[in-house]
């Protein structure tokens, strides 16, 4: 070009100085994006650093990327940038925008990332009305992987796993991304464009800018879906691949604005912060200063202890319960504890059982393989673990038959109808207290005080208080009374 | 090319290291003042190039571009009636 014409010209467009100068991705080829000849992508990047340039938010924009051919966002855009989990970005983005509600946070997705594996993510993102920006490139085909079918594959279309072309039955419909999320209430902005040709393309970059300067107005979820060739996997050239987006794709995706709630809209307010996290023991009740305790960090020094328990039983029976207590009076008493359940999904039903170790010394594992007690609520329970306890050990027993199979002459047996007992005290199910009264008089390692710390931390309502310190009581002299028959 | 001639609202710079000859700004420019070069550059692509004079300014091209910085948009900035035409480098 001649200089003389330096003068008289300024520069219309140019290199949008949201790009990064060079690309340093690799060693050479640091001038160029990794993309193909006519890549629909390198087109969406240059609209989106020029919105980015045009509303001068470069300082303050994040740009969550994919995976697929558009993953390398980071290297291009000289944004904030965050590489997500393939799908996830719409997820990642919602969080970004959150954490720091005066970003402009995007999300740059594929088709097969945003439509296949992130089909859920970027659902709930719209539906929750995230006041973030997609921007949502739908080329009909997993391209970075080498031309597999994707959601958005058109009917007839062949791809390597559809070589006979895509056929509604068994493959289902292209999916309509933008009609999809055009159903839901919260989406504020939903466009699909296209870059077939020069009004497509002007209508994209139109697109794109509204798109980001929705959410610089503060205003929700905003989703450019962009029709963008892929001349590589297409197996056409840059221009063939053009017009095949505007006389081919276009008919099974159509363009337009699916959504514009724009005008109506209020900025949304950013969502509150996240209490800090100090307050939330508070929040939840179990604040250290809030909680009743037995000030009986009293343990004697010196004194052993090293009590090891299994409580089995049905699911429902207070199982879990009965370990935590016993864990948590510990915790009271200033020893070192572990509380390890095991039990499947059910909530009831099923059977549960729990490992709980206390102890002045450091416990080396939460696992009890030969406990020193065993707290059985039922039979089956009973002849899962009764080979288990160590020789002078205890098995309590919620039976008024001890089954004589069962029986050996190196442990201690304490067989009684518990959940009877518990009954005549007022409720059946308070069975597992009158157990745990009957072991800690047992084992007689933890104060009176840790337990009623204990419960009372661990029971929120009165009348069970109440109830569990009566069962509790009761077990302790069960236990005692046996004690002085051996 | 030193001729007094009407003079044009805009031109454009194509770096021919940048370029990868898909030909979308050949197919975008409405006056068609874009073509295809012959020789390969260093990366083994045919680039396009700017026959000289006729652009307009109106920058599709650099819209249909997919590089960001392989084409760029020059557009007057006074209007005079005697300037002398760009000439055509490539």
């Amino acid at each position: 070009m001649s200089n003389d014409s330096a003068l008289n010209y300024t520069v219309a467009q140019g290199r949008a100085t949201s790009f990064f100068p060079t690309f340093e991705r690799k060693d050479e080829l640091q001038h160029a994006t990794h993309f193909c000849p006519g890549c629909g992508h390198g087109v969406v990047h240059k609209m989106l650093a020029r919105a980015i340039d045009e509303l001068a938010v470069q300082d303050r924009t994040i740009l969550v990327g994919p995976v697929g051919c558009g993953v390398f966002t980071y290297h291009y855009f000289d944004v904030g940038n965050i590489s997500a989990a393939h799908g996830r970005a719409s997820a990642v983005a919602s969080a970004v925008k959150r954490s720091r509600p005066e970003a402009i946070v995007l999300s740059y997705q594929g088709d097969g990332d945003l439509a296949a594996i992130g089909a859920a993510e970027i659902l709930h993102s719209a539906n929750r009305g995230e006041s973030i920006t997609v921007i949502f490139i739908n080329n009909a085909v997993y391209s970075m992987t080498g031309g597999q079918s994707a959601p958005t594959t058109l009917l007839g279309q062949k791809s390597t796993t559809n070589p006979e072309g895509r056929n509604a039955i068994p493959d289902g419909y292209p999916l309509h991304v933008s009609e999809l999320l055009a159903t839901l209430e919260a989406p504020v902005y939903i466009e699909r464009v296209g870059l077939g040709d020069n009004k497509q393309l002007m209508a994209a970059q139109r697109a794109i800018r509204r798109g980001l300067e929705n959410q610089v107005r503060g205003l929700g979820f905003s989703f450019i879906e962009v029709l963008a060739p892929c001349p590589t996997i297409w197996k056409m050239n840059a221009v063939e691949a053009q017009h095949w987006v505007r006389d081919v794709m276009e008919k099974t995706f159509p363009l337009g604005v699916m959504r514009d709630k724009t005008k109506e809209t209020e900025p949304r307010p950013a969502p509150a912060s996240a209490p800090a996290l100090d307050r939330i023991p508070g929040i939840l009740g179990v604040a250290e200063a809030d909680l009743p305790t037995g000030n009986a960090h009293v343990m004697e020094q010196g004194r052993e202890v090293d009590l090891e328990v299994r409580i089995a039983g049905f699911g429902g029976q207070g199982v879990l319960l009965l370990g935590e207590m016993l864990a948590e009076a510990g915790l009271d008493a200033g020893l070192e504890v572990s509380w390890l359940p095991s039990y499947g999904p059910e909530m009831r039903s099923g059977t549960s059982n729990c490992h709980v170790r206390i102890s002045n010394a450091v416990i080396d594992s939460p696992v009890v393989t030969s406990p020193g007690v065993l707290v059985a609520m039922n039979e089956p329970s009973l002849r899962k673990f009764d080979r288990a306890v160590r020789p002078g050990g205890w098995i309590i027993y919620n039976g008024e038959e001890f089954p004589a199979d069962c029986v050996r002459d190196d442990i201690h047996v304490l067989a009684l109808p518990f959940t009877q007992i518990a009954n005549d005290l007022g409720d059946a199910r308070a069975a597992n207290m009158v157990m745990l009264g009957a072991l800690l008089q047992i084992s007689g390692v933890l104060p009176r005080e840790s337990v009623s710390a204990a419960l009372r931390r661990l029971i929120k309502h009165q009348r069970w208080v109440d109830l569990d310190e009566k069962a509790i009581a009761h077990g302790g002299s069960l236990a005692a009374a046996r004690s002085q028959e051996e | 090319m030193t001729d007094t001639v009407k003079h044009d609202r805009g031109k454009i710079e194509i770096d021919a290291n940048e370029c990868k000859g898909c030909g979308l700004c050949i197919e975008a420019c409405p006056p068609k003042v874009i073509a295809m070069g012959d020789h390969l550059n260093h990366y083994g692509y045919k680039t396009a190039f700017y026959a000289g004079s006729g652009c307009t300014g109106c920058s599709i091209c650099f819209t249909a571009c997919p590089e960001p910085g392989a084409i760029t948009v020059y557009r007057t900035a006074v209007t005079s009636s005697r300037v002398e035409a760009p000439c055509a480098s490539n």
